[in-house]
């Protein structure tokens, strides 16, 4: 949350992802659930990767960490490099080195991502040993810091508490503490409050950021959410059907959102501060990742579509500087002032 | 007492003072038994054509108050009417006829429609058993409402598997809508919908209301989407309706300590706007042993707070903006 602009950041970036694909074999054939992305993350940097379910992103941060599982299929030609270092070729031994001690993960569910036979002062504790050579005494004792440091009160006597003795949020709190007590650069928190009532997940945001400024880490935070994205990220990524669908600088993607997708998302979210009445809903579903449509992804449900929108898969285009979208209208926005006073805006969003 | 929102001249579903205490096993192999008091005093009312809100957080009673209403859990103490009827006394063939009139469509809609039922007979089931149709006749209403809640006429033949989750939502409202219901208690309707078929699901909702004439109990623990659906809307927390008003003041001028902060907490899709965020310390009480007092004074960030917050338990009054809240410190 502390702003070291992304854009005047020249040096290599700590995480860089090329050409990622993660295929699974299904009943109804190869689903191709992660295809072709690209990311890169800087240091220091709070990263948003927003999409609906069935859309890729879950499966796009366990491949980061090369922990797809064995239905899944990484396609040869991915790419994923932390600081220059390619993850995809590390052998097994180097890899969980890195996982942990220099990319952390915290999951959706606290409950079944805690061991529920170990204290957790016992499982923060086994990561420190697991990176560094330090007697248990030691090991104990920075578990214990890291628990007091996310904020479960009385950490000394805590950390002997089993997981199912805490709460929803203090479990979440842990998993924080175990991901992040060997100090990793990025951490990558993959729907970290979906599970949680909102005064508590609001609780988990606030510490989430607090602790991002203090360690400098890199966040890639992965929500359906997109109020969280609009509060704690500087940069999000759109992903539909597999696929990055728009990158931008946040506020530019929720003050001038170039896909037609993430217009439709942000329109659909009930808000707050908007009076009753109805919502602008995307017509149809999201298609089956085992029958991806032709053409552009989105164009069945885009109330802009035409023919080339059917025939021709488009490229990220660029909407601005920093902002790119995959959408024929960025090469044709004549068609978007034609399409609106024709229609006057009446048919976007008419199906529900 | 001033009116929270013009209520009806005749409420279609009132309830008072309804309390829902369930007995568990607790303990080494269950030897003890505790009471679990998840509905304690609680009062409301829902109009014709009306839809009331219920807005609270897991374990608050918000599900089991909307079943206790059903009478799906018996309430141990209070009452409900519905439409004149006293239905905590009703028998059980009277209350299965008067079921006819109050329906419930559930959170999840691939645990409550049965997985070995054609959608056509899930909707058809309702029909049949209240007597409202049968052979060709039925055959046709089955097909008016498929049409009616956006579902293609060969769902008839089909499995709830073969549905999205929108699409297997839309089956279980066909299923509620079948019997020509009054009242509908929706349970958390579109909580597990994405964002694009959430809405089309409460835009569908609306629409349902506005060509039938229904009345809604709407509860769900998502604040904005509530802010959508209910003109009026009641705070739940520790088992007790602790604010309760119309949805316009109460969003933005809330009275009880816990609605501003669970107001507060809600992430707002908009970089631009920062607010001041309150964030509660704690968890929510234990509903085997609820704090004395105010339910909410252990967690409450209120300046004020003092002696009679701990000991003496306030009762829903009348505020400056029109709403009802149960707190001693705020006006």
């Amino acid at each position: 949350m502390t702003a070291p602009t992304p854009a005047a950041a020249p040096a290599a970036p700590l995480l860089e992802v090329k050409d990622l694909s993660v295929t699974y074999r299904t009943a109804a054939g190869p689903a191709r659930a992660v295809d072709g992305i690209a990311l890169v993350i800087h240091a220091g940097e709070t990263v948003g990767l927003v999409g609906e379910s069935g859309c890729g992103k879950s499966v796009t941060s366990l491949a980061l960490l090369r922990l797809v599982d064995p239905d899944g299929h990484v396609a040869l030609g991915s790419s994923v490099r932390l600081e220059g270092r390619e993850l995809l070729a590390l052998p097994g031994k180097e890899m969980r080195q890195v996982r942990g001690n220099h990319v952390a993960i915290v999951f959706q569910e606290p409950a079944t991502a805690l061991n529920p036979v170990l204290t957790i002062g016992d499982q923060v504790a086994e990561v420190v040993r697991t990176h560094h050579k330090v007697a248990a005494a030691e090991a104990w004792r920075r578990a214990v810091e890291m628990l007091e440091l996310v904020g479960i009160p009385d950490a000394a006597p805590a950390a002997h508490h089993y997981p199912h003795q805490l709460s929803g949020g203090m479990r979440q709190r842990a998993l924080i503490a175990m991901a992040l007590v060997c100090h990793p650069k990025l951490l990558i928190a993959d729907e970290p409050t979906t599970a949680l009532d909102v005064t508590i997940q609001a609780e988990i945001l606030e510490l989430l950021t607090d602790l991002q400024r203090r360690f400098g880490m890199a966040v890639l935070l992965i929500t359906h959410n997109l109020g969280i994205v609009a509060e704690t990220t500087q940069r999000t990524y759109v992903m539909y059907a597999g696929e990055i669908v728009e990158e931008a600088p946040t506020p530019a993607l929720f003050a001038a959102p170039a896909h037609p997708y993430t217009e439709g998302l942000l329109a659909a979210v009930p808000r707050l501060d908007a009076p009753q009445g109805r919502l602008t809903a995307i017509p149809g579903q999201v298609p089956p990742a085992t029958a991806w449509p032709a053409g552009c992804r989105f164009h069945p449900r885009c109330a802009w579509a035409w023919e080339r929108c059917a025939a021709e898969h488009p490229p990220l285009l660029e909407a601005a500087p920093g902002h790119t979208a995959r959408c024929w209208l960025l090469a044709e926005p004549g068609r978007r002032a034609a399409t609106s006073t024709a229609e006057a805006g009446g048919s976007r969003g008419a199906g529900a | 007492m001033s009116a929270p929102a013009p209520a009806a001249p005749r409420p279609l579903l009132e309830v008072t003072d309804l309390t829902v205490h369930l007995t568990r096993r607790a303990g080494v192999l269950g030897a003890r038994t505790e009471i679990v008091q998840a509905v304690n005093g609680v009062s409301f009312a829902v109009g014709p054509h009306e839809t009331l809100g219920l807005v609270g957080e897991s374990g608050c009673g918000k599900t089991t108050l909307a079943r206790a209403v059903l009478r799906l859990i018996e309430p141990t103490g209070g009452t409900v009417t519905f439409d004149g009827t006293d239905v905590l006394a009703l028998p059980p063939a009277p209350l299965r006829a008067l079921r006819r009139r109050m329906q419930i469509v559930f959170q999840d809609p691939v645990s409550s429609l049965n997985p070995r039922m054609t959608i056509g007979r899930a909707v058809r089931e309702g029909i049949e058993i209240h007597h409202l149709a049968e052979g060709a006749d039925a055959d046709r209403r089955v097909e008016r409402l498929l049409d009616e809640v956006g579902l293609p006429r060969d769902a008839v033949h089909r499995f709830p598997h073969e549905f999205s989750g929108g699409q297997r939502q839309r089956a279980g409202i066909a299923r509620a809508l079948a019997v020509e219901p009054d009242f509908i208690v929706c349970d958390e309707p579109v909580s597990a919908l994405d964002v694009s078929v959430q809405a089309q699901v409460l835009n569908l909702l609306a629409d349902l209301q506005q060509r039938r004439g229904l009345s809604y109990l709407f509860i769900s623990h998502d604040l904005a989407v509530v802010r959508h659906i209910a003109p009026r809307v009641a705070v739940m927390y520790a088992g007790r309706l602790v604010e309760t008003g119309a949805a316009a003041t109460l969003y933005a001028r809330p009275a009880h300590p816990y609605t501003g902060a669970l107001l507060s907490a809600v992430p707002v899709p908009d970089p631009v706007t920062r607010r001041h965020r309150i964030v509660l310390e704690g968890d929510p009480p234990s509903p085997v042993r609820p704090p004395s007092g105010c339910p909410f004074h252990p967690r409450c960030p209120h300046p004020g707070k003092d002696e009679r917050c701990r000991t003496e338990r306030p009762p829903l009054a009348p505020k400056a903006g029109g709403q009802l809240a149960a707190c001693w410190k705020t006006t």
